[in-house]
């Protein structure tokens, strides 16, 4: 058999688990030596669990010989992102004050995960507690790009989206706060979603700021997100925010994708101006694709998205501040005790200084400043209020399109150290995907192509009304299948051989 | 509004209980008042018939009936902790000298 098991979509893999002509070891195994072959140029995993996983593996191909009832994804290897709680494996957020944790228990999504029979054989990189957009906040260095090593696979969750694009995982977790999930997938020509808020439990995600953050999927097919959606989705009762709704069935939205008819609506504030040009050829190209295919183009306008990063970047600090007030020294992780002892506190404000690197202290300290007597109201109060102007431009923006559009972000992958010096310029870059989180709305990034002038991947952002997740699988699906039909081939077929050596046999996608 | 002193950032940090050491007083001092002199910006706008939104789906609480559920053991819950004794997590004192 001369087929690279890495190369599979989770979807084909699981068919040929099912069919028995491979076996979950002989899967996991081969992701586990391409992670051994690439990962140290891209470092998108802090652990690989080689041992558990290939225990899983063998006891998921022991109960399918027995002839047991299982998932149709029972098999298929996982990459889990840091920022969810796995029992048995170690958790840090990405963070020092973290190092060497083994939770106590499995976040609801990892239940959910190990009762389908999926493998986890990992967790994967991410900027610290999930603040950044390039993981170069990760206490543990950064993860590179597999499209360039030079350059910044996204965040906070390039880890996930580097891992899924250098084939070291089908798919995976990943975390959305403010685009974690949809900018990493633009960056590495993947397919990322952010769910309804409350779509996806909660329970076990280590909190950056609980009124924004969502779990969701990380693939390189839009099916692939759309079998794990099915997953992970779906109420929990561990989680107060989680919806009671019934979901239906996102693979199917993906089977049955048509945009005839569809009325798409592009975000007129989120184009133009410091928009990269290849970024915006590609965005274009998209539109016409669709429009080729029935769907109807407007365009729609959200005067309030001009405030949205001013309003996040005051609600998201907020919140962290008081969500990381709970890595205090006492219960868990690292404790720093000061030289000549001291109290309780000052062990804390020993454990927190050296703990926390500098963007989780920058954002406690503006959250903190945020909340403080006297400035309260001007600030957090108004940025809450901009919420509600982001939500009310969104409802009349839907009440005219179906789902609304723009690129994913502004640029492609800037180069690793281009921005470290400069937060605000690393805040701007995710005045595309913030909006979403605001507004509790779902997202999908999904791969346009390449940009002419470098070469690098582009992402579409598709967004829908709450509840109406289904909506942006099934466009999302329509335009990656009309892309690769125009291309020949998928988009992550044209990516670099990450070591030629081990793939010669392999690259039958590549042009 | 959004002036910054590193009188203030020392006062937060300390709110915050992370004992920053002074160049990062300094340097942070320097950027908050860049990264506040743009997100206020949200006070042009947020005027006052506009009512705030904390929570982007409106939800109401949850409760459930109280009873025993499955939680960790004692064991399970210290596994992770820097210092215990066996039933309880142990710290330093409490009280400084001055209290």
């Amino acid at each position: 058999m001369t087929t690279d098991l890495t190369r599979l979509t989770a979807d084909a893999l699981a068919t040929k688990l099912s069919s028995g002509e491979v076996s979950s070891v002989e899967a996991t195994q081969a992701h586990l030596d391409r992670i051994a072959a690439v990962d140290g140029a891209v470092h998108a995993f802090l652990h690989v669990a080689s041992d558990s996983a290939l225990a899983e593996a063998a006891d998921i191909d022991r109960r399918r010989a027995a002839g047991e009832e299982m998932h149709p994804l029972a098999g298929v290897p996982i990459a889990i992102k840091d920022v969810i709680v796995t029992k048995g494996m170690p958790t840090t957020s990405g963070s020092k004050i973290l190092e060497g944790w083994v939770p106590p228990y499995d976040a609801t999504v990892m239940t959910k995960l190990r009762a389908a029979g999926l493998v986890s054989i990992g967790k994967t990189n991410m900027d610290e507690f999930a603040m950044g957009s390039s993981t170069e906040h990760s206490a543990y260095g950064p993860t590179h790009n597999p499209w360039d090593l030079e350059r910044i696979p996204g965040g906070s969750g390039g880890g996930s989206a580097a891992a899924v694009a250098a084939f070291e995982a089908p798919f995976a977790l990943g975390s959305d706060t403010g685009g974690s999930i949809r900018q990493p997938a633009h960056v590495t020509g993947t397919v990322g979603l952010k769910p309804t808020y409350g779509g996806v439990s909660r329970y076990g995600a280590i909190a950056l700021a609980s009124s924004l953050d969502q779990i969701g999927p990380v693939s390189r097919t839009v099916l692939d997100s759309a079998l794990l959606h099915d997953v992970i989705g779906g109420h929990d009762p561990r989680d107060s925010t989680s919806l009671t709704d019934a979901w239906p069935s996102f693979a199917e939205a993906v089977r049955n994708a048509d945009v005839a008819g569809l009325r798409i609506g592009v975000i007129k504030e989120l184009q133009g101006d410091g928009f990269q040009p290849g970024v915006m050829e590609r965005f274009r190209e998209a539109l016409a694709l669709l429009e080729g295919a029935g769907a109807i183009i407007t365009e729609v306008e959200l005067p309030s998205v001009e405030h949205a990063i001013a309003a996040y970047y005051l609600i998201m600090p907020a919140e962290a501040s008081s969500n990381l007030a709970k890595f205090d020294s006492v219960r868990f992780g690292l404790r720093v005790n000061p030289k000549g002892g001291g109290t309780v506190e000052d062990v804390m404000s020993a454990t927190r200084e050296q703990g926390f690197g500098a963007e989780a202290k920058r954002r406690i300290i503006l959250g903190t400043y945020a909340l403080s007597a006297g400035y309260y109201d001007a600030y957090y109060g108004s940025a809450q209020k901009v919420r509600t102007l982001v939500q009310r431009d969104f409802a009349a923006a839907f009440a005219n399109a179906d789902v609304l559009v723009s690129p994913t972000a502004p640029t492609t992958a800037f180069k690793l150290g281009e921005k470290t010096g400069d937060p605000l310029s690393m805040y701007l870059n995710d005045i595309a995907t913030i909006p979403a989180n605001l507004a509790g709305i779902p997202g999908i990034s999904v791969p346009a192509g390449l940009a002419a002038e470098d070469g690098l991947p582009v992402g579409i952002q598709f967004l829908a009304p709450a509840r109406e997740d289904a909506r942006l699988y099934g466009v999302a699906a329509a335009l990656e299948a009309l892309l690769e039909q125009k291309w020949g081939h998928t988009l992550l077929s044209q990516a670099p051989d990450l070591s030629p050596s081990e793939m010669n046999a392999t690259d039958e996608g590549a042009v | 509004m959004s002036e910054i002193t590193q009188e203030q950032v020392t006062h937060l940090a300390n709110l915050a209980r992370i004992a920053l050491t002074p160049e990062e007083i300094v340097s942070l001092t320097s950027e908050l008042g860049s990264i506040m002199d743009h997100v206020a910006t949200v006070t042009e706008v947020a005027t006052p018939d506009v009512p705030a939104t904390s929570h982007p789906i409106p939800l109401q609480n949850v409760f459930r009936d109280d009873v025993v559920g499955q939680t960790l053991t004692a064991e399970e819950a210290l596994a992770g902790a820097p210092d215990h004794d066996g039933s309880r997590f142990r710290v330093t004192a409490i009280l400084g000298e001055e209290q």
